[in-house]
This record gives C-alpha cells, structure tokens and sequence, in this order.
C-alpha cells in the first residue's frame, strides 16, 4: 500500500475541505481589521451636535455652519419664497419624499415637511451637499430661485426641492430642533 | 523571455560564473538586445519606451517630493509652496512631477491608439491589452489621488465629486464611500490615505508593466501591416534598431516635456488649486485634470432616468463603462484583418473615434448646460457605437485591402513605389509607412 491510498477517501476529503475553510475563515478574519482601519474613526463617529444662534437671521437671510464636515444651510425664508414652494404641486416634484431626518423616511415633500414645521414654515435648515456629487450648491440662483450647483447644474427649489438637472434626491434635512426661539440644534 | 532558444554567451569566467546561478544578464540580453523586432516598425512603436522612462521620471521625483510633503489638511498646501520656493530645486522637482503626469496620460493615449489604429489587441495578445488596461486604470488611480495632496481647491473638489461616484451605487454606496473617505466628507483621514496610496500604486504599475513587457515578449510585438513574423528577413535586433529608434522618440518626447516644466509649468493644472481647499465653498466650475476630461463629459451627458437607473446612477455607470469597454476590445472587433492600414472603412471610423474623443473631452471642460449637453450626449453615443456597433459589425461586412504576403514584401513594395525618386533615402528607412 503506497502513501497516496487509504483506507477511507471521504476522511481525507473532508479533513482537505476542513483545512481549507480554516484557511479561508483566517484569511478573511485577518484582512477585515484592513478594511475596517478606513471606516470613520470614533473620533470622527463621536457625537456631533452643534448649537446655532440664529437670532440675527431676518427674513431673506441665510447662515452657512459646518457641521461633521459639511455645510448646513440654515435661512429664514421670505414669505414670497414660502408661497412660491407651497404652491408647487407634489406631482411636479422629481423627488416626491421630503428627506427630512426628523420626519417619517417616506414624508411627502410638501414645503412643511420640509421646513421647520407648522409656525415656523420660513425656516429651512439643510445639508448643503448636492444629492448628486457632494458640491455645495449656491443659495438663490437657478431657474427655481433655491438652489443651484455649479458643478453639473441641478436646480433646488426654495424648499431645497430637487427641480432640473442629475441630482437624484432633494437637499438633505439633518436632525434638527429649535431649542428656543432664536437657537437651533443641529444634529 | 524571448520564448527559448537563447542567443547569449558570456564573455568572460565571471558571466560565465553568474550565469549559472542566476541568469538576469542572460534575461536582459535576450529581451532588450538580440530580442527580434519586426523591421517595419515606426515612431508610434516608441511610446512604450517613453512610457517607461515617465514611470521611472515619476517615481524618483515623486520620492524626493515625499521628503517635503505633509499630509496634513492644515499644513498640505503650504508644505507644496515650501517646496516650490524653500526648498533647493523645489520648483523644479514639483513641476517636473505635475507636468510629467500629464506626459504620462499623452503617452498613454498615444499608445493606447496605437493599439486600437493596428489592431495590437487581436489573438494572441488579449493578455497583453487587458493588462495595458489594467495599467492605465491604475495610473487614473495614482494621478487622481496625487492632484488631491496639494489640497487646493480643485484638489478638495475633485475628490468630493470623484469619491461621491460611489454613492450612486445602490444600498452599500454610502458605505462604500465613508469607507474611502474615513469620515462623512473629505478632510484629513482621506488626504493621508491617498498619500499612502500615491505612493504605493505606482510601484503596483510598475509591477503590471513586467507582467505586459512579460506576455509582449512572449507573443511579440505587432507591426503597421498586422502581419505576424514569418521569417528572420521580416525582423531586425531589439539592439541597436530598436534602442537608438526608441532613444530618438524618448529625446524629442523629452524636449517637449521641457517645454512644458520650463515654459509653461503651469499651462495644463487650473489656477483655483492655488487657493487652498475650502469645505465651504464649491468652485465655480469644478474640472478635472485634462486626462479624466473625455470621461467627465460622459458622467455628465446622462441626464435623463433609464429605466430603474436615475440618472446619477446611469452617469456613473456610462462613465466607468467607457473605460470597461476597453477590456472586450479583443472580443469586439469581427475583422480578420488586424491593421487599419488595410481596412479603409475601420481607418475612417478610428479617426472620427480620435476626433469625438478629443471633443469629448473639450465638452467635458465646458459648463454642464444648454448646447454642451446635447452634444456631450451625441459625442457619448459615437463613442460607445464604435466599440458596441461599428467594431463588431464593420468587421463582418467591410472589404479589406489585399494584404502583402509578408513584412518584408510590404517594406520591399513600399520601398518600390513610394521611395522612387529618393531610392537611397527609402532604402534607409525601410519603417515608413504610408
């Protein structure tokens, strides 16, 4: 009998296969710690929410903080521009769901859904991140008198509401709440 | 490498000594000087050379760069201007190194059609191609992340909307992307991993360059008739032929490189990367560098939603689908004929692909609207129907030219009719082509 017979070739299969997976269930448990080394670190992950006083805002005036790195829109609408957006139809509206953190994720994006709600309709607060590339779009310009992005020409509305051009969703809503009358928490 | 029979001896006891123990003379002799070469071959031959030689260019100035670099978002940029005024000879290392990017995608796009004007992709050598594309995926890799390092604005820009194309992808795109930029936007995690990736994807290049010298000289090179070698008449020794051919190429090739650093250093960059990044404040116009510029045009010409696919997802998808084409070349192109030379109709249509190609790419320079648009999406159609449409179809119903039986007969005919009045001259340079 040479080396290469045995007595039971199904016990030889299975230790190969068993050695094998050992290999492979190894290999992945030492090539994941690569991977997850370029994952956000926790010092970037820690909670971030920041303060904002917006009582100089008056009406038609806009505020740029930078929140995890991104810009946050915040501006007290003029009533002209609150009329405008609510009398868009849903229909006409690329995105139809108001992408609104502090709603339900299937909302209507009606224009108070996504402003700061029922009373406070003139405020929007936003991610000022266009949905397509990430560029940050300039306030009151393009065909809709929101948002435009310079950098492959998408048209927001003034309610952040995706019009005209590549981008696939309306301007972000982060979490946000007023925690008096003229300070908004962000995050 | 040159596929067994050896022409090499040493000459003295010390070759003789190592060639018994490791043959690397043995390997340089074969591949580089007695290697033989088709007798034919012209100037467009010689960018696989000056290829070379821009990868070692890069390599040594972009080591000596790293010795004054700080990948630091608060401390990048001005580290660059140290360079270019502290530190001895800065100027000179930063500008050869940014221009000679530049250089490289020139080379590149000149071999690449080379390639696709004679055919070089055809059987046996779809290895050779796919590892050449394998190679210019790599350097848009490298020459993205290394524009990102001296964080401008352009620098900062062109990362977001680079690393964003990643959110397009549905479910794990978000995830995707935080993972390359190890955080929620572009900030000093991303600018220290792409200097670590800067530096190592070019020796990666360097790497995929022997694997397609290697399977070159295994199936060897072609020729401007796309007939394979017959017999030794059809061929000349790698050395001197090739060697002062290519070192000619690489000294004109050079001067124009001179031209740029010493003349113009700053013709091919755009002045907003002197201002320093700005998570803030988009551009006006954010552009890439000139040789993303065909595919930028691309990403930007779907518009519109297809099907299921919105059109962020369909933009992306266009763009990396342009350069994926590349790889089904081998398997695109029907025609039995392999060079241009004797395909009239392919000959057309290739240079009308040059023609869009570059018009593409001066579209992709251009603001994404009104005319640009409509025709940024024609100028993408022509260039996906040469390789989905006229590749394969032409192929089946084109009528080539009658082709010479041989290297040597081509040269010889050309010789006849094309050199009559300076037979001298034409017996000197049997390479031409008409």
């Amino acid at each position: 009998m040479s080396a290469n017979d045995t007595i039971d070739p199904g016990r030889r299969d299975f230790l190969y296969v068993a050695t094998g997976m050992a290999g492979v269930v190894g290999a992945g448990a030492v090539a994941w710690p690569f991977i997850d080394q370029m994952r956000p670190d926790a010092s970037t992950l820690a909670a971030s929410s920041i303060e904002v006083d917006v009582s100089s805002l008056t009406p038609g005036m806009s505020l740029t903080v930078k929140w995890r790195g991104k810009p946050v829109f915040i501006r007290n609408r003029t009533p002209e521009e609150v009329k405008e957006a609510q009398d868009v139809q849903l229909t006409e509206l690329k995105d139809p769901i108001a992408r609104n953190a502090n709603l339900a994720s299937d909302a209507a994006a009606t224009d108070v859904d996504r402003s700061a709600g029922k009373d406070k309709e003139n405020w929007i607060v936003m991610v000022g991140v266009c949905t397509h590339l990430g560029c940050v779009p300039l306030g009151q310009q393009g065909d809709f008198g929101g948002w435009f992005c310079p950098c492959h020409g998408s048209h927001y509305d003034t309610a952040g509401r995706i019009r005209k051009g590549p981008a696939p969703e309306n301007l972000h809503v982060p979490a946000f709440a007023f925690i008096s009358d003229t300070t908004i928490r962000i995050g | 490498m040159s596929g067994g029979h050896s022409t090499y001896t040493p000459k003295s006891g010390l070759g003789r000594w190592i060639d018994a123990r490791m043959p690397l003379p043995r390997l340089v002799h074969d591949s580089f000087v007695s290697y033989p070469v088709p007798r034919n071959l012209n100037y467009a031959y010689t960018f696989g050379g000056i290829l070379s030689i821009m990868l070692v260019a890069q390599i040594l100035t972009g080591v000596v760069l790293a010795m004054h670099y700080a990948a630091d978002t608060g401390l990048a940029f001005e580290s660059v201007e140290k360079i270019m005024r502290d530190v001895n000879s800065g100027w000179l290392l930063r500008y050869l190194h940014a221009n000679g990017a530049s250089m490289f995608f020139i080379a590149v796009y000149i071999h690449i059609m080379r390639g696709l004007y004679y055919g070089s992709y055809k059987a046996p050598r779809e290895l050779l191609w796919i590892l050449g594309c394998i190679i210019y995926l790599l350097m848009m890799a490298t020459g993205f992340m290394g524009y990102v390092l001296p964080w401008g604005q352009m620098s900062f820009w062109g990362a977001t909307v680079i690393t964003g194309f990643f959110t397009a992808i549905p479910g794990v795109g978000n995830w995707i992307q935080e993972l390359l930029l190890g955080g929620f936007a572009v900030d000093n995690p991303t600018l220290n991993r792409f200097f670590s990736l800067h530096y190592l994807l070019p020796f990666m290049i360097a790497g995929v360059v022997v694997l397609h010298v290697w399977a070159l000289h295994v199936v060897g090179q072609t020729n401007p008739t796309g007939i394979e070698v017959k017999s030794k008449t059809d061929t000349v020794p790698f050395t001197p032929y090739a060697t002062i051919k290519d070192a000619f190429g690489m000294i004109v090739f050079l001067a124009v490189f001179a031209y740029f650093v010493f003349y113009i250093p700053n013709y091919l960059g755009h002045p907003d990367n002197y201002i320093v990044a700005d998570s803030l404040k988009t551009p006006a116009h954010i552009v890439p560098e000139w040789y993303y510029l065909p595919f930028y045009a691309i990403l930007r010409a779907i518009t519109f939603n297809i099907g299921p696919i919105d059109s962020k997802l369909g933009g992306v998808l266009a763009m990396f689908g342009a350069i994926a084409v590349l790889f089904f070349v081998p398997w695109l192109d029907t025609s039995k004929v392999r060079s241009a030379v004797y395909r009239p109709w392919y000959k057309l249509f290739f240079w009308l692909f040059v023609a869009n190609a570059i018009f593409l790419g001066w579209l992709g320079s251009r603001p994404a609207e009104g005319v640009y648009v409509a025709l940024a999406q024609l100028s993408t159609f022509y260039y996906f129907a040469f390789f989905l449409i006229i590749m394969p179809v032409l192929g089946l119903i084109e009528t080539p030219r009658r082709l010479p039986n041989s290297i040597t007969e081509a040269v010889l005919e050309k010789n006849k009719s094309g050199g009559a009045g300076h037979p001298a001259g034409a017996a000197a340079s049997p390479e031409t082509r008409g």
